[in-house]
């Protein structure tokens, strides 16, 4: 028997982990991934709750998927943007976007 | 009249246009318009005048005082307000012409003094500001609109003073006659705000019952206007300026310092003396003691001064305190009683601006021929310089009172004004009218006689007669010396308004011409000669007398030593260093304080997105703990 | 607690998903980061079949790795210069981050694990995508219909600003 806690604290530990690249990556693309990272740790919890709580609905399932599909979008935005400024300054690292031009 | 108004709008537009448009002109034309428009001003001057004279006289028997203009432009109550306007009175329709002629004297002289200086329209539209505040200063109707016109003639000296403004000497003379005036005029100003508090109005003619009630407040306040005269006219000890304000190109010391402007304390007081005479008839006889003590003084020092512009300037201090005297000796409003030197003040003032400025521009035209100020430097120009000699033999003897000349006319009336008063004040003002005669003398002497002029080895400096421009003036003024005298002044002005008869007092006169007659004769021994034997065994006998009075008795030095030494060190030094230090300090660490602060923050505004959510996520979990915690 | 071999299953996804999540973060190479990423999603979709969300699980491994993933490795290909690691952090700023994601570990976990739930079961059984696409389909409560349209147009948005955006001027 799997308690609901043991995929809470997978999900816990990977959210931080997120968290943890957020502050220390230097690569816009990097801390991207770690943004990836926390999504889907939120993600694993809504599937999770779902499941142990509140078995015969459908809200945290359906939250999960809406959120997959947002995160694909949000990255493609994102993306977008990268690759716009890597075309201006033909870098991606933080420390070089401090002239608000972009 | 109306049109009065244009005597002090003419000059004003004249200003604008000239000062506004730096040099767009060509000298010529700058000249030409400030002078066109000055003739146009002294014909209006004349007009008015005559127009005025010619009235009938009131039932009293006085000329009626006309206001043709009169505009409020700060009313503060009912009665106390500030007006702007013109006031015709026999004393200011006087002044008018008195000021025109000499300005337009000026201007007409300038144009060959002033050929070829730099600044040549600057110059004349500083002119053209300085005659329209005179004017206004005399046609002021009440004394706010005299205070306003006042600092403006002193604006304008100060700019003409410091004419040449690369020269250091006129800067440090500039500042020293601005600075020492408005020192006056701060008295002047309290005077004019006591005055205002206790008769309720800044006109010059309060009620009789507001006076009355007034007190002993309002001999203060006429106390403190006549501050503000003493150092407008040079009167001691406040009389430092005006030596020192000869830097000045010389046209504008005969203008300004000599004929008008310096003047300006002197019509101040007459025209409070209405209020002088009924009210602090006191404070009146210390304005005649100043007056006595400054003339002796200025005309001693006058006595051993070598720059002839300095001669000339103590000689108008001198004058000027005669004029005073006059004024102060007065004990009544009746001008066979008591209220003669009112009318021998003004008549002094008319004839004594001809003559002095006919002086002044003489010295001009020496000057502009051997171009220096000493009279070590002169000598024997009386062959070179007809003209010049000639008009300023005639203003010598004006000053010293010889008839038929003007000066001797309106110096008796002074003199026999002092008699009456005491017979201490005549005999001094007559030993001072002696030492008059003297250093004129002593002046013209050394000018025009004494050795042959050097002439120097490149023959093109020698000395020669001045052009058209200047010799017109010189000739035109000393006309007017020589036939003032007999205008009948005491019909026109008054201290009372009536019609007075000037006769002479034949003992007086008697012994001024004798008086005068000896100092010329004096003078004449002693420096009409190639060499001044007499002189200089005098000069060496009471050598330290003859230092300190060429020293100007030092007062200038203890001026010195009180600003410098007590004021600046005991006062201002502290104050300085509390300001540098206290002041300043706290400004200074309120700025290093907030400096380091931001420098110590500045941390927290990176722009980097990555450290703003650490301190997110530090402040969220911070709540999450209180929220656990509680 | 009896050792079955959902629960062994269990715990090798949960080690597996820790290890790569925190390599993807600590890695220097940034393609390697993207893999790792992939992997943390893969082990996502293995804990999704667990629950018995299959659909969920299929849908993880579509979108998330199958396309976001290839985004992100066609977009390190573009925009990686020559020596483009990750420089060395600072010992303070990593210390800063480290600390901060720890406190914030450990407080979360306790709220967690101290937190009593209600009674939960689990309930076996596969969630049929009939069910799914009833739900998906319809206006009724608890259907979300408006959600889906919603999405549609939030993603047709992205297209056109992604374009918009990425395109040479």
């Amino acid at each position: 028997m799997i308690h609901m806690e043991y995929y809470l604290i997978v999900s816990t530990i990977m959210m931080f982990v997120g968290i943890y690249g957020f502050f220390t990556r230097r690569n816009l693309l990097a801390i991207l991934i770690s943004v990836e990272l926390i999504l889907n740790s939120v993600d694993i919890n809504f599937a999770v709750f779902n499941r142990f709580l509140f078995p015969g609905q459908l809200e945290g399932f359906f939250f999960t998927m809406f959120a997959i599909g947002i995160s694909a979008a949000e990255t493609a935005v994102a993306i977008a943007i990268i690759i716009n400024i890597y075309r201006n300054i033909r870098n991606i690292q933080v420390k070089n976007m401090n002239e608000l031009k972009y | 009249m109306e049109y009065t108004i244009l005597l002090l709008i003419l000059p004003f537009l004249s200003f604008l246009l000239l000062g506004l448009t730096g040099t767009e002109f060509k000298p010529k034309t700058a000249g030409l318009i400030g002078t066109a428009v000055l003739g146009i001003v002294t014909l209006l001057a004349y007009i008015t005048a005559v127009l005025y004279f010619s009235r009938e006289r009131g039932a009293d028997g006085t000329f009626q005082t006309l206001i043709p203009f009169n505009a409020t432009w700060l009313p503060f109550t009912e009665t106390l307000k500030i007006e702007m306007g013109i006031l015709l009175d026999p004393i200011s329709v006087m002044m008018l012409v008195v000021i025109s002629t000499v300005s337009l004297m000026v201007h007409i002289y300038s144009f060959g003094y002033m050929n070829g200086e730099k600044g040549f329209q600057r110059y004349y539209a500083f002119l053209s500001l300085f005659t329209m505040s005179m004017l206004g200063l005399v046609v002021a109707t009440n004394i706010f609109q005299m205070y306003v016109f006042w600092e403006l003639v002193g604006v304008s000296s100060y700019l003409l003073i410091g004419f040449y403004y690369t020269k250091p000497a006129a800067i440090a003379a500039s500042k020293k006659a601005f600075i020492v005036t408005r020192f006056a005029d701060l008295g002047f100003l309290i005077g004019i705000l006591i005055y205002g508090y206790v008769t309720g109005t800044f006109s010059f003619g309060p009620q009789q019952q507001v006076l009355a009630a007034a007190g002993s407040l309002l001999s203060l306040a006429l106390g403190l206007m006549f501050v503000g005269g003493a150092g407008k006219s040079a009167m001691f000890p406040l009389h430092i300026w005006l030596p020192d304000a000869m830097e000045g190109p010389t046209p504008v010391s005969a203008l300004i310092h000599a004929a008008t402007m310096v003047v300006a304390g002197v019509y101040l007081v007459a025209r409070m003396f209405p209020l002088f005479i009924g009210y602090a008839p006191e404070t009146l006889h210390v304005v005649a003691y100043v007056g006595a003590f400054t003339a002796l003084y200025a005309a001693i020092v006058a006595c051993v001064q070598t720059d002839i512009k300095r001669v000339l300037a103590f000689s108008t201090i001198s004058q000027i305190g005669f004029m005073m005297v006059a004024l102060g000796v007065c004990t009544s409003n009746d001008p066979h009683a008591g209220g003669l030197g009112y009318m021998a003040s003004m008549f002094h003032l008319f004839t004594h601006a001809m003559f002095k400025a006919l002086l002044f521009l003489g010295a001009g035209a020496i000057i502009h021929a051997v171009h220096s100020n000493e009279m070590m430097n002169m000598g024997g120009l009386r062959k070179f310089m007809p003209v010049t000699h000639i008009t300023f033999l005639i203003a010598c003897l004006s000053i010293a009172g010889i008839p038929p000349f003007s000066g001797f006319f309106s110096k008796d009336e002074i003199l026999t004004a002092c008699f009456r008063y005491s017979p201490f004040m005549g005999v001094l003002m007559t030993f001072i009218a002696g030492l008059t005669a003297f250093y004129m003398f002593r002046l013209y002497y050394n000018i025009f006689w004494g050795k042959p002029y050097e002439v120097s080895e490149d023959s093109s400096h020698m000395p020669h007669e001045a052009p058209k421009s200047m010799t017109f003036p010189l000739i035109f003024l000393a006309a007017l010396t020589c036939v003032a005298g007999f205008i009948p002044f005491g019909r026109f002005i008054s201290s009372n308004g009536e019609s007075y008869t000037i006769h002479l007092s034949i003992p007086v006169a008697l012994t001024s011409i004798c008086v005068a007659v000896v100092a010329i004769l004096i003078a004449t021994f002693m420096y009409k000669g190639a060499t001044q034997p007499v002189a200089d065994k005098l000069a060496a006998r009471f050598n330290g007398l003859h230092r300190a009075a060429y020293k100007r008795f030092y007062i200038d030095e203890v001026y010195q030593f009180i600003t410098h030494k007590i004021i600046f060190r005991c006062i201002s030094t502290p104050i300085a260093w509390f300001d540098r230090h206290v002041i300043d300090g706290f400004m200074n660490s309120l700025a290093w304080v907030t400096n380091m602060t931001s420098m110590s923050i500045r941390g927290l505004q990176s722009g980097n997105v990555q450290q703003y959510t650490i301190v997110f996520l530090g402040g969220t979990l911070l709540l999450v703990l209180i929220l656990l915690l509680v | 607690m009896e050792i079955t071999l959902d629960l062994i299953v269990f715990l090798v996804l949960a080690a597996f998903i820790v290890v790569s999540s925190v390599m993807a973060v600590t890695t220097k190479r940034i393609l390697r980061s993207a893999t790792y990423l992939l992997f943390v999603l893969f082990g996502t979709a293995g804990i999704y079949f667990q629950l018995n969300y299959s659909f969920l699980g299929a849908v993880q491994l579509l979108i998330y790795a199958g396309g976001i993933t290839v985004l992100y490795v066609f977009s390190i290909l573009l925009t990686s210069s020559q020596g483009d690691h990750a420089e060395k952090l600072t010992n303070s700023k990593m210390f800063a981050g480290l600390s901060a994601s720890a406190a914030g570990l450990v407080i979360c976990l306790f709220v967690t694990l101290k937190n009593k739930f209600v009674p939960s079961h689990f309930e076996h059984g596969e969630l049929e995508v009939r069910t799914i696409g009833h739900a998906l389909m319809g206006t009724e409560k608890y259907q979300y219909l408006l959600p889906f349209e919603v999405i549609s147009l939030l993603l047709l948005a992205c297209i056109v600003g992604g374009i918009l955006i990425a395109r040479k001027r």
